[in-house]
């Protein structure tokens, strides 16, 4: 279990050097890369190139080892569908993200050297999981009773 | 090739180690609001590890921020009106969508999942959409 949450923390340690090294905590650089109509900077394009052609190298032959070394399985997402939800989901999040530059993970580490824009962002983002996860009960909740005719 | 476009794919390439880490040693994908989703809404034996990495993520991605030459720091003065906004959007469509930048751009790609094949050049192209209407019709911000 130590290990397990060692691990998790230097993933995630690894991460917030790699996206501070990479300039996509600067949401200017954001903004910069999503207009395209003026000034563009291609630097996210590196960014992502250089962590997708990571993985795309090297998930396989992890995934192929049939068990992680400090857990039983990999409990990946099962789902293969792709619906209105996640269309509608990956939409409203560009636009989120094309709003102000920020995403999840560059918001966070921003949070970490006390950015005053992290500190508006991050909490409307948990505040933006939390509204998601009211309404899907409240579909659920109406799918389940419908209301007498 | 410029210094900040050495640093960007060098930085992209820690990214993706640190996702090929979690994934080798703890089985999880590296999804930064799925992670999140799961500390606002905890299941049985999965927040700690949750919580570490976000710590991680926090601590050093601070640390570095500060520490590292030729990291710019965060941008500052942005209307809270629109970041307030942005998070709510990014918060719920990563919700409604299960994934990021991270979960469906660097560790959905890297899996060739179908869902993250379609979900990358969906908000690519709404934020594209929506920074040219913040910039240059509205004029915003």
């Amino acid at each position: 279990m130590k290990r397990f949450i060692a691990a998790a923390f230097a993933s995630g340690a690894l991460f917030g050097v790699g996206l501070a090294l990479s300039g996509m905590t600067d949401a200017r650089r954001i903004l910069g890369f999503l207009d395209v109509a003026c000034d563009f900077d291609p630097t996210l394009a590196f960014v992502l190139g250089g962590a997708v052609a990571t993985t795309l190298l090297l998930f396989r032959p992890v995934l192929r080892r049939g068990r992680p070394l400090f857990a039983d399985d990999f409990p990946l997402s099962q789902l293969r569908q792709v619906d209105s939800r996640l269309l509608a989901g990956a939409a409203l999040f560009g636009i989120g993200w094309g709003l102000a530059g920020y995403c999840p993970g560059p918001a966070l580490a921003a949070l970490g050297v006390g950015s005053s824009e992290a500190a508006w962002f991050v909490p409307a983002m948990v505040a933006g999981i939390v509204l998601q996860r009211l309404e899907e009960k409240a579909q659920w909740r109406a799918a389940s009773h419908p209301p007498p005719a | 090739m410029s210094t900040t476009w050495l640093m960007a794919l060098a930085g992209g390439v820690l990214i993706g180690l640190a996702a090929t880490l979690l994934l080798w040693l703890n089985g999880r994908i590296a999804g930064v609001s799925g992670i999140l989703a799961g500390v606002v809404y905890p299941r049985r034996g999965e927040l700690a590890w949750r919580l570490a990495f976000l710590a991680g993520l926090v601590l050093s991605g601070g640390a570095s921020i500060a520490l590292l030459p030729g990291i710019a720091t965060p941008r500052e003065g942005f209307p809270p009106l629109l970041l307030v906004a942005a998070g709510l959007l990014v918060g719920f469509g990563s919700s409604l969508g299960n994934g990021c930048t991270s979960g469906h751009g660097v560790c959905g790609l890297g899996r060739l999942s179908l869902r993250s094949i379609v979900a990358v050049p969906t908000f690519m192209a709404t934020a594209v959409a929506t920074t040219w209407i913040v910039r240059h019709a509205g004029g915003w911000a």
